[in-house]
């Protein structure tokens, strides 16, 4: 998996930031503005938090980045594309180039665990034979070799929070973006997921986490970002 | 869980690893769209409802214009001279003289003298029984049976009869009451088309608020597989798919009853075809039969209804995610 691929740029030899916010503001409707003038970028091959207290808006900028919110104001460029005008066609693709982790996992309920991690790559109308060794292998290394068949309405929080994190890895993303990932595992199964996210950062995914966990922080030395009253501090 | 290294799947193909055992109860490609619910099953019974009344009023229809081709058949067929008495003639000459001239001409290949007492007989409906018609000046009727491979010229055997007997003799052709009866089988076919439509059109509306309903249902679905990478079309396809297995079902259990109903229906005639009722009814009805064409409709319809509750949901998922 190479990271950062060419996606167009004109900016020849350096390679693209995987995401780029130029003076994004973000409010629901008419309400205040929860998001004020960010500007970052992602590198590719990165590896960052992003934290802030709760309510502080972690979530709305990773649906930015995922691209199902549109900003009020500023430019938000995802694998080098400025998103205001992009179609549906090219959203999709954009979005077959990340992986996301929810909160609230978003498992199917009506699907095995084994449908639900595979659905990235169903979607790409490929044949089920072609992905199922890739499949059962996340799925045993994750610990859900023994649950692949179940519903996710029968699995645990934390068996659901490792399903919905295979889901997020099995399409090889360049971008994983991962919100609250170990909020509902013991420490030492949110170690061991930590652990999976820097492998996959090592293999060349550009990784951000939000969490508010600190001492899931402390264990690595990564940028992060801290988002307080709408606005975004970056800490390395 | 173990503390090996996480897999790297892009490092190595699939098709070079054994493929791993799996559980023999994995369920690998269930249906995207959750399809067990109540709204599926009541859209179900209403696509089977109308596919039913659809698959009847076909099949009614159906009888009725191969009745009435039936009927058209056997009334072509024939023709009739009307042999009227004249003052001062010998009626029975003036019949025998048309039946003559009748067989005479080509394409004709029976004919048939209804006696006094027949032409009488078919009086008795309007004029009751038990009245001596003799002094009545009772037309005689004479029923000629065309060749069914040459058209003969009627106009000349037409011709002939009011050279030969005029003002005595003439020629039915039928052509009014086959015009008319034509007229009412076109009807017959063009109302049950109609209603066929309409109850298609109706099958149509149930899928399109059903499918509203399904998509507001799904909210979440419809949000994960657009996260996941799933695109506009994929995301119909798969809602087309969950409705057209609900239309085929629907659309079978339809037709599946119509075409029973009719069966039954065909049945029972039959068995009650020896009454004097019976006799009313395969006067009308024929056999009342449809026959393998009134039974390729009612599955066509089966077919369509199933086809059209996929396409329509289509349509409807497209707009929905516009």
């Amino acid at each position: 998996m190479s990271a950062g691929k060419n996606t167009g740029s004109l900016l020849s030899g350096a390679e693209e930031p995987v995401v780029r916010f130029e003076s994004v503001g973000m409010r629901y409707g008419l309400g205040p503005e929860i998001l004020s003038d960010l500007s970052f970028e992602i590198a590719p091959h990165s590896f960052q938090f992003l934290t802030g207290p709760s309510g502080a808006g972690k979530t709305t900028l990773l649906r930015l980045i995922l691209l199902s919110v549109r900003p009020t104001r500023g430019l938000v460029s995802v694998f080098g594309e400025e998103v205001s005008d992009i179609s549906n066609n090219a959203l999709t693709a954009l979005r077959r180039r990340m992986g996301v982790v929810f909160q609230d996992f978003r498992l199917l309920d009506h699907l095995t665990t084994y449908e639900n991690v595979a659905l990235p790559l169903r979607v790409q109308e490929r044949a089920e034979t072609s992905y199922r060794a890739e499949v059962v292998e996340l799925l045993r290394w994750v610990g859900l070799g023994e649950r692949m068949h179940v519903l996710p309405p029968l699995l645990s929080g934390g068996e659901k929070q490792r399903a919905a994190i295979a889901r997020a890895l099995i399409a090889r993303p360049e971008l994983l973006l991962a919100d609250e990932p170990t909020g509902n595992v013991d420490p030492s199964l949110a170690r061991r997921l930590l652990r999976l996210f820097m492998e996959l950062n090592r293999l060349g995914t550009s990784v951000l986490i939000a969490t508010h966990d600190y001492g899931l922080m402390d264990l690595v030395d990564a940028r992060r970002m801290v988002l307080g009253e709408g606005r975004l501090r970056i800490e390395t | 869980m173990n503390e090996a290294r996480p897999p790297a799947p892009a490092r190595r193909p699939p098709q070079a690893q054994a493929e791993p055992a799996l559980p023999a109860n994995l369920r690998r490609n269930a249906p995207l769209v959750p399809t067990d619910s109540a709204a599926s099953r009541a859209l179900a019974a209403v696509i089977a409802i109308l596919t039913f009344l659809a698959a009847l009023c076909a099949g009614a229809a159906e009888i009725a214009v191969s009745s009435a081709g039936q009927w058209q058949g056997s009334v072509s067929r024939e023709v009739t001279v009307q042999v009227r008495p004249g003052a001062g003639r010998d009626i029975e000459a003036d019949v025998r003289r048309a039946e003559d001239l009748a067989r005479a001409a080509p394409g004709i290949v029976g004919a048939r003298i209804f006696s006094k007492g027949e032409s009488e007989q078919l009086l008795e409906p309007w004029l009751g029984t038990g009245l001596d018609l003799s002094d009545l000046p009772v037309p005689r009727l004479i029923a000629l049976t065309l060749s069914p491979d040459a058209r003969p010229d009627l106009s000349a055997l037409r011709a002939k009869l009011s050279e030969a007997l005029p003002g005595i003799a003439s020629l039915d052709d039928h052509a009014l009451w086959l015009q008319r009866l034509s007229v009412m089988a076109n009807t017959l076919a063009g109302i049950g088309i109609g209603v066929v439509l309409l109850v298609l059109f109706a099958a149509g509306l149930a899928v399109v608020f059903a499918t509203r309903g399904a998509m507001a249902g799904n909210r979440e679905v419809v949000e994960v597989l657009h996260f996941v990478g799933a695109d506009d079309d994929y995301i119909a396809k798969a809602f087309q798919s969950r409705f057209f297995r609900l239309g085929l079902r629907g659309g079978a259990l339809g037709s599946g009853a119509a075409l029973l109903v009719c069966a039954v229906a065909g049945l029972l005639a039959r068995a009650w075809r020896t009454g004097p009722a019976g006799e009313e009814i395969a006067a009308l009805f024929g056999t009342f039969q449809i026959g393998w064409q009134g039974y390729a409709v009612i599955l066509f319809i089966g077919v369509i209804a199933s086809l059209v509750t996929g396409l329509v949901s289509r349509v409807t998922v497209r707009r929905y995610l516009r």
